[in-house]
């Protein structure tokens, strides 16, 4: 439902939708600043890295759209959040620390984990 | 309710949001202080919640102020759930855009913090709600939960900080809940973030009987209530009774109210008690108490003002049947709405909570009399400190309202008689004390008026009777042998009575001998007399008897000397013929 509400949704990847290997990934960012575009950077390296071919991040400004906010229990910005796979998984801030955002998107085993 | 040490002349400086909750913008001189936050804590279970929620409801039915609530904890339905039963209708406030309820849920578990952020997101979701229905007051509840789902501690502070400077700007009047903390009032410190106002919620347990407590802690630029205070929560939502010791600032009446006993208005300066004065009335088990408020609660009825019955020990068709046995029929009264009866054990609730409810339905009664029945199971729901404070503060409320008070208090066997059990002794303008009397086989009762403030009143023992039409008091005899009521005294007056027949038979008696004393000293009085007027007579008749001796000798001289005719001395025919040594010349 999140889909039609964006009017413009800023697409890293161009993927077919309902495709079970696609990543859906959303970043909920307040206007233009610093943090927001750290996390989208930060992202976006990452994906390409990881999930090379098989993700579309989906970027909601609430500042535009602040009714958005109650959908994923959006308090801190930036927010992003694992639509798919399931189970859902939301990772805060500028993303700048790797290795956590892996283990948020469970890319990576959490510290001390077997896998 | 006034409370004059906490007026709202204050209501000048700070502007205030009306909270709306009955008791508490008395005891913050107007409300919340407008455009700022409040922080309400207090343990889990003590009302935070409600007490956000009804500032929220009023602001939106009562002061036109929509108002937003954001919950951490729990989620619109239930909460909507959860504040029906205090007459608040959630979603219908809702549809008509005066509330908004934004359920925020955090799960830390599937939230991975990886670098710098903050709470815009919280911010948004305010700003947009806010905006929505035009609200003027919001509810963050509880706000803490943040520091749950998480982990920077530092940006959560800054942010909160933030949060609060933000809704501030905005001229929004929030209430913030806050948990407590082991030795803070808040888990997180909130009050380091809230610095204008902040209410402390408390729920108490003491001997298995709970009270809940409100305290204003800080309240910047308001002069309020330091106190602790009770609060209750009912179908109306929360009371808070700024109910404290209110000081001496009543006005004495000098209107007096019959006591129902006539007799007794008789030993109280002939007029009974004065209006807005405390009457207690101790005695023993069995004394007669209940009969004399009953008479009270009836000369109430009959001068058509209400009458508030608390019973602690009996229930009220209890009370009204024993009362239709002595012949008072209280029963129209509480036909006619002049008398209420609360009958509630003593012991189902503390004290705070008592006189709450004593507050509660004072202010939605509004009698004229109250009567406690009696004040000494008060006791038995806390220490005797407590009891006697809370005593206090319920005369003074009373006389405030000038409310006539009218107090039972039970005075065990062993007790000294002059002592009463909540020592309020010193607290009451009326005492009267009644006590049993046994003698002669039987206990009977006695009554007198140990004290009275302001009036000339009796300071006689009288004997207090229960009869088919009341109570009535009577003359006790007073003797050697000290006070006899009942068949002593009935026994008595019969001895008394034959005394004075005896007496007066005696005094008859002497009166009658007086009298024969007297017939027989005039009798002898007129013996005497009667001697003297014989004596008289005699010596009367001898007197004349000497007077008729006397002209005979004169006549028998006088005939004598005509005989020898002697031309008498006494017509001389020739006056030239002097006779010369008496005898005539010419017989010489």
């Amino acid at each position: 439902m999140i889909h039609s509400a964006i009017p413009q949704p800023i697409n890293a990847h161009p993927a077919a939708a309902g495709n079970p290997d696609i990543w859906e990934l959303r970043l909920y960012v307040a206007g233009r600043s610093p943090k927001s575009v750290a996390a989208f950077a930060n992202l976006k390296k990452l994906c390409d890295e990881h999930l090379p071919g098989r993700y579309t991040i989906e970027v909601i400004d609430l500042v535009q759209h602040p009714q958005l906010a109650a959908g994923d229990e959006i308090v801190a910005i930036p927010t992003l959040v694992r639509k798919l796979p399931e189970p859902l998984r939301k990772i805060v801030g500028d993303l700048r620390n790797t290795e956590r955002t892996l283990v948020g998107l469970q890319l990576r085993p959490r510290p001390g984990e077997k896998g | 309710m006034t409370e004059p040490n906490i007026g709202e002349r204050e209501s000048r400086g700070l502007p205030k949001a009306p909270s709306g909750i009955a008791g508490l913008d008395e005891l913050t001189g107007g409300g919340l202080p407008r455009g700022r936050p409040t922080l309400v804590c207090g343990g889990a279970g003590c009302g935070k919640t409600l007490l956000a929620m009804e500032f929220l409801v009023r602001g939106a039915t009562e002061h036109n102020e929509p108002g937003v609530f954001m919950a951490f904890e729990e989620t619109a339905a239930e909460l909507a759930q959860n504040v029906r039963s205090l007459g608040f209708d959630l979603e219908e406030l809702g549809r008509q855009k005066k509330l908004a309820i934004d359920f925020v849920r955090i799960e830390r578990q599937e939230i991975e913090e990886a670098g710098e952020y903050d709470l815009e997101g919280l911010f948004v979701r305010l700003g947009y709600a806010i905006d929505t229905i035009g609200a003027k007051r919001v509810v963050l509840d509880t706000i803490e939960t943040l520091f749950g789902g998480l982990s920077n501690t530092a940006i959560l502070r800054s942010e909160l900080r933030r949060l609060f400077r933000w809704l501030k700007d905005r001229g929004i009047t929030a209430v913030v809940t806050g948990e407590r903390g082991e030795g803070t009032l808040t888990r997180q410190g909130l009050e380091e973030y809230v610095s204008d106002c902040v209410i402390v919620l408390d729920h108490r347990v003491t001997n298995q009987v709970s009270t809940r407590l409100l305290r204003i802690v800080k309240y910047r630029g308001t002069r309020h209530g330091s106190n602790e205070y009770p609060f209750l929560i009912d179908e109306h939502g929360i009371s808070v009774l700024p109910i404290t010791s209110l000081g001496l600032q009543h006005e004495a009446s000098d209107e007096r109210i019959g006591t129902g006993i006539p007799r007794l208005d008789v030993m109280l300066g002939g007029k009974g008690y004065f209006r807005g004065t405390s009457v207690l009335v101790s005695g023993t088990a069995g004394a007669g108490k209940s009969s004399v408020a009953a008479h009270f609660a009836d000369a109430a009825g009959q001068r058509g003002e209400r009458c508030l019955y608390l019973a602690f020990e009996e229930s009220p068709s209890q009370i009204l049947r024993n009362m239709r046995s002595i012949g008072i029929d209280l029963d129209r009264w509480a036909r006619k709405g002049l008398l209420r009866f609360h009958a509630t054990r003593a012991t189902l609730y503390g004290l705070e909570m008592h006189l709450a409810t004593i507050h509660k339905l004072v202010r939605d009664f509004e009698p004229r009399v109250v009567i406690i029945d009696p004040i000494t199971s008060l006791l038995q729901a806390g220490t005797q400190h407590d009891a006697t404070a809370m005593l206090t503060r319920l005369i003074d409320y009373l006389k405030l309202q000038r409310i006539t008070a009218f107090m039972t208090s039970l005075t065990s066997g062993d007790a000294a008689l002059e002592k009463t059990a909540a020592d309020i002794s010193s607290l009451v303008d009326t005492w009267l004390l009644l006590r049993g009397v046994e003698l002669g086989g039987e206990r009977n009762r006695a009554m007198y008026v140990l004290k009275s403030r302001g009036m000339a009143h009796s300071n006689q023992l009288r004997e207090f009777r229960l009869t088919d039409h009341g109570v009535e008091l009577l003359d006790v005899y007073l003797g050697p042998e000290g006070v006899l009521t009942g068949s002593a005294r009935i026994s008595q007056e019969a001895r008394e009575r034959d005394a004075i027949l005896a007496r007066e038979q005696e005094a008859d008696r002497k009166l009658r001998e007086r009298a024969r004393k007297r017939e027989a000293l005039e009798a002898r009085i007129a013996a005497m007399r009667k001697e003297f007027e014989a004596d008289e007579e005699e010596a009367v008749s001898i007197a004349e008897q000497e007077q008729t001796k006397e002209e005979l000798l004169q006549q028998d001289r006088e005939e004598m000397a005509r005989s020898r005719r002697a031309d008498d001395a006494e017509a001389p025919a020739n006056p030239d013929r002097i006779p010369v040594n008496g005898i005539p010349a010419g017989r010489a």
